[in-house]
């Protein structure tokens, strides 16, 4: 333990945390902030009330560069890249020759290069990735910009008074604006199911600048704990749990991220596995799950049919504190993936009873205009 | 009235030939918001080490271990309806259950007060 600590990086804000009260751990190389004094319960309630500081300087910024860097994206993922007008952005996934996913990722059209960021976890395989496959491309890692989420319904107002143009942004856009004359890069985006930003800026503006936005009053520092349970309940994966290599986009309900075109045209790895699989189905498919009662089903729960057969297994579970009551999601047989249908979750030897429903669990906040 | 602690961080009182069992200050700061809490049912035997309850926070669940061997007499029903209450009176009101134990001198294999301080201290 005390090695795995002493080697682990830092984000920009390490010491801002700390003197918040953030208990730290070791997530992905990096000592984070799990939570706070707060705790996890306040934290999540307060950003679906209000607004909430992440820190998620230890996910990897890259610029990929060049004329054709779209078409050559697209070459690694399923998503419509070259769809992309300037300041949009796309939610999209790594796949790999079995169709499997390699990781998930944001794309950002920059007009003269694609924004990108993947998780933490999977950067420096993501990167060495694009080395292997995108030999001609300039891969533009981004190693000196820390990366701030600010998020909740307050999110916007809190911002547009350093940048009085994030109000109008449309969700899914980003775009580089001024905070105090730095350049920063803003999208309006986020992975809470609230509205909210992420903002990239130089490592040594943000500790400056994330100390102003927690001297809002509607800001509250958010640790990595109410981050997987905000995402937890607006129904999104978390990369090594609900999504991996093992999984595909199809089997893990990502259809909605493969656009028309490259449905028709392929050209992704794994492609004929992918599309084989959206003409004829899946065994299993990713769902969302409410047990019954109080207690939470944790990742790895056993998912069982009601007559005691192997039905699939949870990948994510736990409590949801805007519910108010146990979530969970993962992977069931596919004639038990339709909303309403009957399960028993193994926890502790029990069978807790539990009904598959379609997430998100919560209704998402997103800014529509 | 005697209270001993384990190195699991429970705290267990002895009143006459029964002794209540709850999670110390320490191990509810450790675990955070409690939202989750099973108690056994009157009757149940363990045997000490056993697990007799489980306490989920909002990011994990952990289990309750029977201090001692013996029979439960109560389970508190107050921390199955409120679970907060594990955080706001952990050594009081957020007990978890009462028991009858085989052998009370058990009692005497347990941490007292200054080992369970040394512990914690060892812990930072």
């Amino acid at each position: 333990m005390a090695d795995d600590t002493k080697n682990l990086k830092t984000t920009p804000l390490d010491e801002m945390h700390r003197e918040y009260g953030a208990k730290m751990v070791p997530f992905a190389g990096y000592s984070m902030p799990v939570q706070y004094k707060a705790g996890v319960l306040q934290e999540h309630l307060h950003t679906r009330a209000s607004a909430g500081l992440f820190d998620v300087s230890h996910m990897g910024q890259a610029r990929l560069h060049g004329a054709k860097a779209a078409e050559a994206l697209e070459t690694l993922v399923p998503g419509d890249i070259a769809g992309l007008d300037a300041g949009n952005m796309r939610y999209t996934l790594f796949t790999n020759e079995h169709g499997g996913i390699l990781d998930d990722l944001m794309v950002t059209q920059c007009g003269d290069s694609l924004y990108l960021v993947v998780n933490a976890a999977c950067k420096e395989a993501d990167f060495a990735h694009f080395s292997a496959r995108l030999p001609d491309l300039w891969l533009e890692v981004i190693e000196d910009h820390a990366l701030l989420a600010l998020q909740g319904p307050k999110a916007a107002d809190v911002l547009a008074r350093y940048v009085p143009a994030a109000r109008h942004m449309v969700f899914l856009t980003g775009a580089t604006y001024r905070i105090n004359d730095v350049p920063c890069f803003i999208t309006r985006s986020g992975y809470t199911g609230e509205d909210g930003f992420e903002i990239s800026l130089p490592a040594a503006e943000a500790e400056a600048f994330a100390r102003l936005l927690l001297a809002e009053t509607e800001v509250m520092p958010i640790g990595l704990g109410a981050r997987d349970s905000l995402r937890l309940e607006a129904g999104l994966c978390l990369y090594g749990h609900d999504i991996d290599e093992s999984t595909t986009p199809v089997e893990a309900a990502l259809n909605w991220t493969i656009g028309k075109r490259r449905r028709e045209e392929g050209g992704f790895p794994g492609a004929d596995v992918v599309l084989g699989q959206i003409k004829d189905g899946t065994a299993r498919k990713r769902v969302g799950l409410i047990p019954e009662g109080r207690a939470p089903a944790r990742a790895g729960t056993e998912i069982q049919d009601l007559g005691g057969g192997a039905a699939g297994t949870v990948t994510s579970g736990g409590f949801g504190p805007t519910v108010d009551g146990p979530i969970a999601m993962g992977y069931v047989r596919a004639d038990l993936a339709e909303p309403g249908t009957r399960v028993n979750l193994m926890v502790r030897g029990k069978a807790l009873a539990a009904r598959v429903v379609k997430p998100p669990f919560v209704k998402q906040n997103y800014v529509k205009d | 009235m005697t209270v001993k602690y384990t190195k699991d961080h429970e705290w267990v009182r002895l009143d006459g030939d029964v002794v209540t069992v709850g999670i110390t200050n320490y191990a509810q700061e450790q675990l955070g918001d409690v939202v989750f809490v099973e108690v056994p049912e009157t009757g149940t035997h363990f045997d000490a080490g056993a697990e007799a309850a489980v306490v989920e926070s909002v990011k994990a669940a952990s289990e309750v271990y029977a201090p001692l061997s013996g029979e439960i007499v109560d389970g508190n029903q107050a921390v199955v309806d409120e679970p907060a209450l594990v955080n706001s009176d952990p050594e009081g009101g957020g007990w978890f259950f009462k028991m009858k134990p085989d052998d009370p001198s058990q009692m005497d294999d347990l941490l007292d007060d200054a080992a369970y301080r040394a512990l914690l201290a060892d812990l930072g």
